[in-house]
């Protein structure tokens, strides 16, 4: 019996460990080709990459696409945060019956392709660039909007797991008024999910192409996407550092979010005792 | 420590959620310091009266007197009220002591170092305030919780059925906690429960509602012994209907006259509403009835007699139900304590 036990245990983790490798091989290794790709140079494109006054010297565009990319994915979190967090809020507290209409809308665009968001927002980002100029930054308007989806679900997720009425009615007889209920019960106790939104903002935004590239403005993955034609090694050597950072972020997102399980997040755990 | 309370006023409250009426012209007084309970069945519109005093909902008419000062248009946040809720309501955030000085910080009371702290001992947790939510069970919850609805020194206290989530121990022990507590803190107390032990073990003063109105506010005994209506007789304890026939001032039921607590409206045929506790059940072996079952309740048992072609039930003495064993033949006796009749 305990002979057929270890058996069957050894035959199931040798599936695993088959699954696994499978899985590591066909995603691995056309990341190890691109590391073998920009190391053959010996590690020359590397170290131009890290050194930022020669990297700008030497692909101005490129460099102007990472500094482009890092300011849109900081205002368009900064942007969905300021627009979402609140609306959110608001809706469970005061306009419950306005729930799935809000959800339906920030859903909208993730079944609405990319080419064909842009070919609505051309004439609005005529306007945009008429009263606000033609830098890449204003791409933030069209990406807070990409990111609805996701950042919606993060922080619709965080309100489903605190009990948002009965605290803010708790905190309303105490004597706080609607900023406080906000400020100071409502967003400590989804501080993960708020940081969960913003961090997929972030991936999102530092991956995304479509948009950028059909309105004529620049970010990281443009600037990749031209010197793909001028320098194969370094855009290759780009992508996979951007690759990197979005597995970092999401890495964290995962770390936060299962911090989260745990109750409180500054909380040491121990257990509640049963008595009254 | 005893904080004199306020009174408290309800007048004709009127509140509709859709074609609901929650509160149908709802009146009630509370005196300062006392603790009213608000009784009765799901959807009958206690919790929406609480609310209301609360600020939590806007009356559709009526008004909210506190103090004899008119507080129907003030915000919740104004109103100078405590409250503890059924769902556990503290701040997963912050610890119990954080908790319960929440609301003084938010009157800038900061320099009340020891006021948290106080309040956290009146409710015998003052070993746990750096404990959070998480770490508390939900009898302990519940205790901060009032902790933290006090510290602000509320003119009113507002429990919405703060008991209701625990296990029944400890159900039993805070109910008496919260009794103590507040008698020793003075201040006016609205309760609102669907347990009609809870309210008549815990309340000044009973009020039993029904359809948004209050059908009787008297003190527990009263509520118990002389129900104003049918619904409260039904509803507060057991009650057995049996039919009568009116006689004068009193009701002849299976043989025996009994007083009534309010005079008959009509007649003669009427259903007198019987306590179980009203009923005697003696062992007769020419008995006419028989023991149909027994349960046994601890230290007193129920009994379901069969009495022509419908069941009495008898609370008699769990020492008694030696001789009471089902099948038993029994005649049945009523005590002459006053009934109400069922005009329904």
């Amino acid at each position: 019996m305990a002979g057929l036990t270890a058996r069957r245990a050894r035959r199931q983790r040798a599936f695993r460990w088959t699954v696994l490798l499978v899985l590591g091989v066909f995603f691995l290794l056309p990341l190890v080709a691109m590391l073998e790709f920009t190391t053959r140079d010996g590690g020359g494109t590397w170290r131009l990459l890290v050194d930022w006054p020669r990297l700008s010297a030497t692909y101005p565009d490129l460099s102007a696409g990472i500094v482009a990319s890092l300011g849109q994915a900081a205002l368009t979190a900064l942007l969905m945060l300021v627009l979402l967090v609140p609306t959110a809020i608001w809706v469970r507290l005061r306009l419950p019956w306005l729930r799935r209409f809000v959800e339906f809308i920030c859903l909208l665009p993730l079944t609405i392709p990319a080419i064909v968001l842009v070919v609505g927002l051309a004439p609005v980002y005529a306007w945009v660039t008429y009263f606000l100029g033609g830098s890449s930054l204003t791409l933030t308007f069209a990406y807070t909007i990409l990111v609805l989806p996701y950042a919606y679900r993060a922080i619709d997720a965080g309100l489903s797991a605190i009990d948002v009425r009965t605290l803010a009615e708790a905190a309303r007889s105490l004597g706080a008024g609607w900023a406080t209920v906000m400020w100071r019960v409502v967003l400590p106790n989804i501080r993960s999910a708020v940081l969960s939104a913003a961090f997929l903002t972030v991936a999102l935004v530092l991956g995304e192409f479509t948009i950028a590239s059909l309105l004529n403005r620049t970010n990281v993955q443009v600037a990749i996407n031209f010197l793909g034609k001028s320098s194969a090694t370094m855009s290759v050597a780009v992508s996979l550092a951007a690759l990197f950072l979005a597995f970092v972020l999401l890495l964290l997102l995962s770390l936060i979010g299962g911090g989260r399980r745990g109750g409180s997040e500054a909380a040491p755990l121990s257990t509640a005792k049963e008595s009254p | 420590m005893n904080e004199s309370g306020v009174a408290v006023r309800l007048k004709e409250l009127h509140k509709a959620f859709g074609s609901l009426h929650a509160l149908d012209g709802l009146d009630l007084a509370i005196e300062p310091g006392e603790l009213v309970a608000l009784l009765g069945p799901s959807g009958c519109g206690k919790t929406t009266a609480l609310r209301v005093l609360a600020g939590l909902e806007d009356a559709d008419a009526g008004q909210v007197l506190v103090g004899g000062r008119d507080v129907t248009s003030l915000p919740a946040n104004r109103r100078d009220m405590g409250m503890v809720f059924q769902a556990y309501s503290l701040f997963p955030h912050l610890t119990a002591l954080d908790n319960v000085e929440f609301g003084l910080k938010l009157r800038g009371r900061r320099r009340m170092p020891g006021r948290a702290a106080e309040m956290l001992e009146l409710v015998g947790l003052g070993a746990f305030a750096d404990r959070y939510p998480h770490q508390l069970s939900g009898g302990q919850q519940q205790r901060v919780a009032l902790a933290r609805a006090l510290a602000i020194r509320p003119q009113v206290l507002l429990l919405d059925e703060p008991l209701s989530a625990l296990d029944a121990k400890v159900r039993v022990q805070l109910r008496d906690e919260i009794k103590r507590i507040q008698t020793e803190v003075g201040t006016t107390t609205l309760f609102v429960t669907h347990d009609q032990e809870e309210a008549l073990a815990m309340a000044d003063r009973v009020g039993v509602m029904r359809a948004g109105r209050l059908e009787q506010l008297a003190s527990p005994a009263d509520v118990y012994q002389k129900p104003a209506t049918a619904f409260v007789a039904d509803f507060v304890g057991l009650s057995n209907r049996l039919p009568g026939r009116v006689d004068g001032d009193g009701v002849v039921v299976l043989g025996t006259r009994l007083p009534l607590v309010s005079p008959a409206g009509r007649g003669p045929d009427v259903a007198a509403l019987v306590r179980p506790e009203s009923v005697e059940v003696l062992p007769d072996a020419d008995g006419p009835h028989r023991v149909l079952t027994v349960s046994f309740l601890g230290p007193t048992s129920r009994v379901t007699v069969s009495v022509a072609d419908r069941l009495v039930v008898a609370q008699v003495a769990s020492g008694r139900l030696a001789e009471l064993a089902a099948g038993t033949p029994v005649r049945i006796e009523l005590r002459p304590v006053p009934v109400v009749l069922d005009t329904d």
